[in-house]
């Protein structure tokens, strides 16, 4: 367990260390000022369709965007650049289990995740004193979209570990990352084309839906089928992380 | 301390490391030597723990390198070839992190990264980002890496490549001191260096042992161990030639003209020593000497031969 946090910290420091954490801050912070102002126009424009600032906060397509386009960035480097410059020898003959190294590297990406989303609760409490209008309905639909966030978080960064696994070029970990979230961002989209009635292939894609699952759980809808998904897709990818990591290290 | 037991690598159809055997043992220090891609910086890593040996086994202090693994490691302070290093942080910060990865508990945390700083002479840079320190300093640190948690075993990489000769001159003096506290198994193909610092050494090729013994042991059984030079100005080389071959304890000899000297290389037969002919016939002939040497066979030698490699210097 020590060794886990020795590793853990390590992790999050690296990550801070590069100026590349900076410009992701920065540059999310940004776009999610702009969505917290399109949240807040959508709620005053066509307050029929959204309820709450939390709610439409979590729902524009300025919440997706970055949010889809973040993962690759955060993780293309865990394992990449580590099997790059060859400290993967160093991390690798200390007396530290395959798991550990997995998990912390995990850990590390979603702590960096999670630190990004810190500011979004500044905007409610805000936005709360400013207009004397409570940005949600209940304390349930916080509850719902920062675990929803997190639980997505968790999966997607998984994801992202996984590419960085498969190559020691950090761009093309980015690709793949990339290339699989949004693979299965799209395939939630489904839902949205196909014919409303019989079809099963929209049954199916709708509980995939990220959108559908955000939408829920940011009215304060906390539904455990989601939850379990999740949680356990995020620890099947890292298993797939773990063999892979260990395969191509004892190919080398 | 160590135990190598027909050790072996492949690389698909490629081996690059076949049935090694050696063993060190406590207080040590081998050399393995070999030339490039001989499978030194491969056995270096299974030992290590980093790649899993094809087949055959190796144990450290008695614990499998590949099945108890974690045991194995805590007790090897492992300095990669080219010595991998975190460039984003800062001497100290690294060195502590790692102390305390290999198991170094908190409260000796301080102490011991104080320690390994002044012992490989890293106070200047110990606040500085290693990034930016240049090749000497930064294998330093990998040495102070190797031993921040006292391990019985360190495995060196080539730890002096690359370095200018002051710095090699540093990296050697500390890896002398290390030998009272520590085993060591270092691979070179700076042969000096072998001689100066191992008690052992294994000589590698192709991913086979050739040899392994005491630097004098190798040097005793292979090269042409009793090679006599002698100076001499004598009237007609061919015919002095002709009269050195005529001892009993002489096997062969040739010559080669410098200046006014003649220069004969004289092979003795086994475990024949014909200087003190040499000198009586110089003087029943009234040749003038200059020279009569038995120059020790360098382990250079005894490596080009094992290893097959073109003895340019002769």
């Amino acid at each position: 367990m020590r060794t886990f946090f020795i590793l853990w910290r390590r992790e999050i420091a690296s990550a801070f260390h590069q100026p590349l954490a900076y410009i992701v801050l920065f540059f999310f912070l940004i776009v999610t000022g702009f969505n917290f102002q399109a949240a807040v126009t959508l709620l005053n424009h066509s307050p029929g369709s959204v309820t709450t600032l939390v709610e439409a906060f979590f729902n524009t397509v300025y919440f997706w965007f970055p949010f889809v386009l973040v993962f690759p960035l955060l993780t293309m480097r865990v394992f990449a650049e580590e099997v790059r410059s060859g400290t993967v020898e160093l991390l690798m003959t200390a007396p530290v289990g395959d798991g550990q190294v997995v998990l912390a590297k995990f850990a590390g990406c979603l702590f960096f995740f999670t630190v990004l989303w810190v500011p979004s609760l500044l905007y409610f409490l805000v936005f709360g004193q400013v207009t004397g209008v409570q940005a949600a309905g209940a304390m349930g639909s916080y509850l719902g979209a920062y675990s929803m966030l997190f639980l997505m978080g968790a999966f997607f960064t998984a994801v992202g570990c996984f590419a960085s696994a498969l190559t020691d070029n950090q761009i093309v970990a980015a690709v793949i990352g990339f290339s699989g979230i949004l693979a299965f961002f799209f395939l939630g989209l489904l839902s949205f084309l196909l014919p409303a009635t019989g079809s099963a292939l929209r049954e199916a894609t709708f509980y995939f839906s990220p959108l559908e699952h955000m939408m829920a759980f940011s009215q304060g809808l906390w539904d455990t089928r989601p939850v379990v998904f999740y949680i356990s897709s995020t620890v099947a990818v890292l298993f797939a992380t773990f063999h892979i990591f260990q395969y191509r290290r004892w190919r080398a | 301390m160590v135990t190598v037991e027909k050790l072996s690598k492949r690389y698909g159809s490629l081996c690059a490391v076949s049935e090694v055997d050696f063993e060190v043992g406590k207080g040590e220090i081998v050399g393995l030597l070999g030339p490039n891609g001989a499978g030194k910086s491969t056995t270096m890593k299974m030992l290590a723990g980093y790649l899993p040996p094809t087949s055959g086994r190796a144990t450290i202090a008695g614990y499998d390198v590949f099945s108890q693994s974690l045991q194995a490691r805590r007790r090897i302070g492992y300095m990669p070839e080219n010595v991998p290093l975190y460039p984003d942080m800062r001497v100290r910060e690294f060195l502590s992190y790692r102390a305390a990865l290999k198991g170094v508990p908190g409260r000796r945390l301080r102490e011991r990264t104080a320690d390994v700083i002044e012992l490989c002479g890293l106070q200047e840079v110990a606040t500085r980002i290693i990034g930016r320190l240049s090749k000497g300093y930064r294998q330093r640190v990998g040495l102070a890496d190797a031993m921040s948690h006292e391990p019985d075993l360190l495995i060196l990489d080539e730890p002096t490549i690359g370095l200018d000769p002051n710095q090699i001159r540093a990296v050697r003096g500390m890896i002398r001191n290390l030998r009272r506290h520590h085993t060591i198994l270092i691979s070179t193909h700076i042969l000096p260096e072998v001689e100066m610092l191992c008690s052992k050494v294994v000589i590698l090729k192709n991913g086979r042992v050739q040899a392994a013994g005491t630097p004098a042991e190798l040097r005793a059984g292979h090269g042409q161990a009793g090679l006599v030079e002698f100076d001499a100005v004598v009237p007609d080389p061919l015919a002095a030639a002709a009269l050195l071959r005529a001892d009993s304890s002489i096997q062969s000899v040739t010559h080669r003209q410098d200046g006014a000297w003649t220069v004969f290389s004289i092979v003795p037969k086994p475990a024949h020593d014909p200087r003190e002919n040499l000198f009586r016939t110089a003087v029943e002939n009234h040749w003038r000497v200059r020279e009569i040497s038995r120059p020790e066979a360098s382990l250079e030698h005894v490596f080009a031969e094992l290893t097959g490699g073109e003895d340019w210097e002769r």
